[in-house]
């Protein structure tokens, strides 16, 4: 994080611009820090994509097995949904708690994204085991080895942003609003949002496609 | 005047929480908000109430999912076309090619090699 702080040696950083003399440095190391954050989740929307792809051309492929028509309980889904979208709203109100120094509501804005992407977790699980229950688990069919590996990635990316948000809280009420913890929250703001995005991908391919 | 900005830094308004990239405010996310709720109840309900046949449903919903998206990268993630993101737009930009390329081509081969590998057209061994 504290990258620019000293003046780097020109062989090392040939392409800084002398911009960053004088400026407050440790925007700048953040600004740096969010963009790259960026760019690993534009890789990450590349591995989705190949994952959506993978799904769109085995989405036929039941092996005389179950297909989403008969699989898939779409208010289920809706509640799912409505999870997500409200934690990504919560999250921006966490952003705006932050902007406004009010780290108390940061924290109750951040726990409240955190229970909802628990509920996500927990009823994407429930759903998966009783898939697996009733006979339609990954090795199934192909359409099944599809669905389970997009639906399960998105479910780990989310999992790892709940653990994510239990230590981003406990750095907050450790150190306060930092510079550092408001990088962190900007990258996970982003993370966040961005799996957000993704499900409206799953929802709209795999579910309401799957079903109608 | 203001210092010209470096290839890889985004120099914004000196604000506390300047970090390059840019912020909402709660209407923005109220916004957002209310209207993936509409997005997102319209292609379900459509679905759900089978009013219409498949052929006629799937695009709407298409169509709906990728409103919704935009409106996700504008109201939640506040990308616009200002110049203190362009280097994130241009990822993006970059993204949405590649992502374009790997799902349109992979249905493309795939259905080609459906239709033309039929069974009857496989050499017997």
């Amino acid at each position: 994080m504290n990258v620019q702080t000293h003046p780097l040696p020109v062989a090392t950083a040939p392409f800084l611009p002398d911009a960053f003399e004088g400026v407050e440095e440790h925007h700048d190391a953040g600004a740096i820090t969010t963009l790259g954050f960026w760019i690993y989740l534009m890789s990450d929307c590349i591995l989705f994509a190949a994952l959506f792809a993978s799904f769109a051309v085995l989405r036929g492929a039941t092996a005389g097995g179950l297909s989403g028509r008969e699989i898939f309980s779409l208010p289920y889904v809706a509640v799912e949904t409505a999870c997500l979208l409200v934690s990504s709203f919560t999250y921006g109100m966490a952003m705006i708690s932050a902007e406004h120094e009010r780290q108390a509501w940061v924290l109750r804005w951040l726990g409240l994204t955190l229970l909802l992407g628990v509920t996500f977790v927990g009823m994407e699980i429930h759903e998966f085991v009783k898939l697996i229950a009733d006979g339609a688990g990954p090795d199934r069919s192909g359409f099944l080895s599809a669905f389970f590996t997009l639906l399960g990635t998105h479910g780990l990316h989310v999992t790892s942003g709940i653990v994510w948000m239990g230590v981003l809280i406990a750095h907050v009420l450790r150190r306060g609003l930092t510079e550092a913890n408001r990088t962190r929250l900007m990258c996970l703001s982003l993370f966040w949002h961005f799996l957000d995005i993704v499900w409206i991908g799953v929802f709209t391919v795999v579910y309401l496609m799957g079903v109608a | 005047m203001h210092e010209p900005r470096g290839p890889l830094i985004a120099t914004t308004a000196h604000g506390p929480s300047d970090d390059g990239a840019a912020h909402g405010s709660v209407q923005s996310y109220l916004t957002g908000f209310l209207l993936s709720v509409v997005l997102t109840f319209v292609p379900f309900a459509l679905v759900m109430s089978g009013a219409a046949p498949a052929a006629t449903i799937i695009p709407i919903c298409v169509a709906l999912g990728v409103a919704q998206i935009v409106v996700h990268l504008v109201y939640f993630l506040h990308m616009n076309g200002a110049s203190t993101q362009s280097w994130n737009m241009a990822a993006f930009v970059f993204t949405l090619l590649i992502v374009a390329i790997l799902v349109a081509g992979s249905l493309w081969v795939m259905a080609h090699l459906d239709v033309n590998m039929m069974p009857g057209m496989m050499p017997a061994e």
